[in-house]
C-alpha cells in the first residue's frame, strides 16, 4: 500500500484545490443550467409516455428539473442502480419510455447486465442519461468512468452519445425519445458550457460533423473534448496553424464513413477524447482505418490506462493533457515531431 | 494536542472504569468533530454534516475498541475497520490523528491537490484507511471475505468491522452479504451503519424508506442492536457487546446508530439537512465556537454526574 508520489507533507501550505472544484467550463465560456432537464421537460409535455427514473442522484444528474415539473412522472428508486436498469425495462415493455439517470461509474460497471440482458437484448426504448462521464469529477477512481465507453461500446443494439455542450444535449434529448432502442448518453450536468451555437451545427444522431474547416490540422474529437478542441483551435491561429474540428457525439453507431473522408488529407490527425486511450474513440478511428487505410497514422489524446489520481479537475485535466493548453501544447509538440 | 490512551491491545479501554471510558470517548470525539470542521474550512466544504454525525461513533472505534497499533497501520494483528463510505473519509481522517496514526496537522490537507487524504477515502492514499470505498455497497462483502479468511487462517481474535450508511441499505450488494454473513457464521464481523437519515437525494424516509431495521437483521440471522448513534456511553455498551459475543462460529453484529447530522454544532443541527452541506467561508469561526461552547457544557453536565454517583 504505497501512497502516492504526489502526496504533499504537512509542512505545505493547502489550497483550495479540492475535489470540489469541478468546473469543466475553460474560463469565458457561456454556461447553460441544467440543460438536460429541460430538454426533457419540452419532449414530455408532448408525449405522456415520457417518466423519469432514478437511484438516489435526481438532484445530481439534472433529472429534478423534471421531477419538480412532473412529480407524478418521476420515480426515485433509491440507491439501487440494478434495480433502477431492471424496473426501466419493465416500464418500457408496458408502455412507458423511460429516461434513467445514475452516474456513468455505476451504469456501467455496477448495472451492466441489467443494461444488457433487460433493456437492450429486447431492444427496448430505454435512455440511460450517465453523468460524470470519463474524468469529470476529482474523488478517484470510484466515480471516475474513464473507461465507460470501453465498457459499454461491447454491448450490441446501445446507441452511445458522448455530447459536447448543452446545446447538444438539448439537441440529443427529442432524437433519443424518438429513436427506437436502448441507448447511454455521457452526460454533462449542471452549469453545462455552450459552444456550438457559434457554429454552422446541429446534432443529429449517428452522425459525424465537421464543426470547423482547417488546413494544417484535424482533431476528431468527441464529448467535452469537442469544447477543448475548438477553443484549443481558436488558440492555436495566433500560431498561424489553420485547425480543423470534426465532432463525433455519436460513438455507436460510429460514422465511420465521414471520419474516414475527413482523415483522408495530408493534414496531421489527433482524437481528442475524455476517456482511456483504450476502447473509445481513438480505437473506434483505428478499427474504421485499419479496415480502409487513408491518411497519415493517428494521435491520440486521451487519458492513460490507469487508474486516475484524486485532486481538482482542472489540475487533473492539465496533468493528463485534456486542458485546452494541453490541446494547444500537444498539437505544436506534434507538428514539431511529425512536421 | 492529542491526549487520548495510545491504542494498542483489544479495547484499550476495557479495563477502565465505564465513566472513566465515557468521558474519554467524548473527549476524543470533541476533537474528532474540531479535526472535521477544520478540514472542511481548509477547503470551503466537504461533508462535514456526516462527519460531525459519527464521530461519537469513531472515537469509540478507535479509541476504545480497535485493536490497533497506530504508528503500525499494516500490523497484522490488527482489527479490520473498513470504510465503505467512502465520503466519510474526513471523519476517519479525524480519527486517524485522534489514535495517533497520522498527523493532526496534516489534516489541514484534506482534499487538496496532492494530499494523502482525498476527499473520498482510498487505502492507496491513507495509511490506515482498510479499503477504497465511495462506490456504496462495496464494504460489507469485503468483510464478510476478511472475516471469513481470518477465521480461516486461525486468526480468531481479530474482527472486522464495516461501517456503513442507511444509504447503503439500498444496495442489493450490502443484503447479499448479509445472508452470506449469517450462513458462515462470522461471529467476527461487525457491521456499523450510521442512521443518519440522509441519502443524496434527499431524507432516507422519502427516498427509499429502510425500516424496520432491527427486524430485518434479525431475520438475516444477525444479532442487532439499536443505539443513540451520539451517545458514548450506548456506543461502548453495544460495541462491547458485540465483542463479548464474537465468536467466530457465531451470529454476526449489526450496530445499527442513529445520528444526528451536524452533532455537536447547533446551527448546523438545526440547518435543514442535506447530503452536501453547504457552510459559508464565515461561519467556519461560529462553527467552532458553538462545539466548544457544548463541550464546556457537557463537561459540567458530567461533572455533575460523577458527583452524583459518588
Ligand atoms: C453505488 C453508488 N451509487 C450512488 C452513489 C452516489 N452517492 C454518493 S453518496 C450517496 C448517498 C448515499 O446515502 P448515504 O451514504 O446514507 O448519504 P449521506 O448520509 O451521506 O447523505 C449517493 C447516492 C455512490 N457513491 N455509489
Ligand atoms: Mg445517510
Amino acid at each position: 500500500m504505497s501512497t502516492s508520489s504526489t502526496s504533499t507533507t504537512a509542512a505545505q501550505a493547502p489550497k483550495r484545490s479540492a475535489a470540489m472544484i469541478a468546473s469543466i467550463a475553460d474560463a469565458g465560456v457561456e454556461t447553460t443550467r441544467a440543460p438536460f432537464g429541460h430538454a426533457l421537460n419540452a419532449v414530455a409535455a408532448d408525449d405522456e409516455r415520457v417518466v423519469g427514473v432514478t437511484a438516489d442522484l435526481g438532484k445530481y444528474t439534472d433529472l429534478h428539473v423534471f421531477g419538480e415539473e412532473h412529480p407524478d412522472r418521476y420515480y426515485q428508486m433509491g440507491m439501487a442502480e440494478q434495480l433502477a436498469f431492471g424496473a426501466a425495462a419493465g416500464m418500457a415493455q408496458t408502455g412507458l419510455l423511460p429516461f434513467v439517470t445514475t452516474y456513468s461509474v455505476f451504469a456501467t460497471r455496477r448495472a451492466y447486465d441489467f443494461l444488457c440482458l433487460d433493456i437492450a437484448e429486447p431492444g427496448l426504448n430505454v435512455n440511460v442519461m450517465a453523468a460524470l462521464p470519463g474524468l469529470t469529477t476529482g474523488y478517484g477512481p470510484s466515480h471516475q468512468a474513464f473507461e465507460d465507453m470501453a465498457i459499454l461500446r461491447g454491448m450490441p443494439d446501445l446507441t452511445i452519445v458522448d455530447p459536447a455542450d448543452a446545446l447538444d444535449i438539448e439537441q440529443a434529448v427529442p432524437q433519443l425519445a424518438a429513436a427506437p432502442g436502448a441507448s447511454y448518453t455521457r452526460l454533462l450536468r449542471g452549469a453545462v458550457p455552450r459552444v456550438l451555437h457559434e457554429y454552422d451545427y446541429s446534432f443529429e444522431l449517428g452522425k459525424a460533423k465537421v464543426v470547423r474547416p482547417g488546413e494544417d490540422v484535424l482533431l476528431v474529437s468527441s464529448g467535452l473534448m469537442t469544447m477543448r478542441a475548438l477553443l484549443a483551435a481558436e488558440k492555436l491561429t495566433e500560431h498561424s496553424v489553420d485547425v480543423a474540428v470534426l465532432h463525433c457525439p455519436t460513438i455507436k453507431p460510429f460514422d465511420a464513413e465521414t471520419v474516414l473522408d475527413a482523415i483522408d488529407t495530408p493534414r496531421m490527425t489527433l482524437t481528442c477524447e475524455n476517456h482511456t486511450v483504450v476502447g473509445g474513440l481513438f480505437e473506434s478511428v483505428a478499427a474504421a482505418m485499419a479496415r480502409r487505410p487513408v491518411g497519415r497514422p493517428v494521435t491520440p489524446i486521451a487519458l492513460p490506462d490507469e487508474f486516475l489520481d484524486a485532486g481538482a479537475l482542472p489540475t487533473l485535466h492539465d496533468r493528463y493533457g485534456l486542458s485546452t493548453d494541453a490541446v494547444v501544447a500537444r498539437v505544436l509538440a506534434e507538428l514539431d515531431a511529425q512536421g | 494536542m492529542n491526549t487520548a490512551p495510545q491504542p494498542a491491545a483489544r479495547a484499550p479501554m476495557g479495563d477502565r472504569g465505564l465513566d472513566v471510558r465515557i468521558k474519554s470517548a467524548q473527549e476524543a470525539a470533541h476533537r474528532i468533530r474540531l479535526g472535521v470542521l477544520e478540514q472542511g474550512e481548509a477547503q470551503g466544504g466537504g461533508y462535514v454534516g456526516q462527519g460531525l454525525g459519527v464521530a461519537d461513533v469513531l472515537a469509540v472505534a478507535y479509541t476504545d475498541q480497535l485493536r490497533l497499533d497506530p504508528a503500525d497501520p499494516e500490523w497484522e494483528d490488527r482489527d479490520r475497520f473498513l470504510l465503505s463510505i467512502g465520503h466519510y473519509a474526513l471523519a476517519l481522517y479525524s480519527a486517524l490523528a485522534e489514535a495517533g496514526t497520522i498527523e493532526r496537522e496534516e489534516l489541514e490537507s484534506y482534499a487538496a491537490d496532492g494530499s494523502r487524504l482525498p476527499m473520498s477515502g482510498m487505502s492507496t492514499y491513507t495509511p490506515g484507511m482498510e479499503i477504497s470505498g465511495g462506490s456504496l455497497g462495496h464494504g460489507l462483502g469485503v468483510a464478510v471475505g476478511m472475516a471469513l479468511s481470518l477465521r480461516h487462517q486461525g486468526r480468531e481474535e481479530q474482527l472486522v468491522y464495516n461501517l456503513l450508511s442507511d444509504g447503503e441499505l439500498d444496495e442489493g450488494a450490502t443484503w447479499e452479504a448479509a445472508m452470506s454473513a449469517s450462513h458462515f457464521q462470522l461471529g467476527n464481523l461487525v457491521a456499523v451503519v450510521d442512521m443518519n437519515g440522509m441519502q443524496a437525494d434527499g431524507p432516507t424516509a422519502e427516498v427509499l424508506p429502510t425500516e424496520p431495521q432491527v427486524e430485518r437483521w434479525e431475520s438475516f440471522g444477525w444479532h442487532a442492536q439499536r443505539v443513540d448513534g451520539n451517545d458514548p456511553e450506548e456506543l461502548i455498551r453495544a460495541f462491547d457487546a458485540a465483542r463479548e459475543q464474537a465468536d467466530a462460529t457465531g451470529r454476526p453484529h449489526v450496530i445499527l446508530c442513529d445520528t444526528v447530522m451536524g452533532k455537536g454544532v447547533p446551527m448546523l443541527e438545526s440547518r435543514e439537512k442535506l447530503h452536501f452541506m453547504k457552510i459559508a467561508d464565515d461561519e467556519w469561526g461560529l462553527c467552532k465556537e458553538q462545539l466548544a461552547a457544548g463541550r464546556a457544557s457537557d463537561a459540567n453536565e458530567s461533572d455533575e454526574t460523577e458527583e452524583d454517583v459518588r
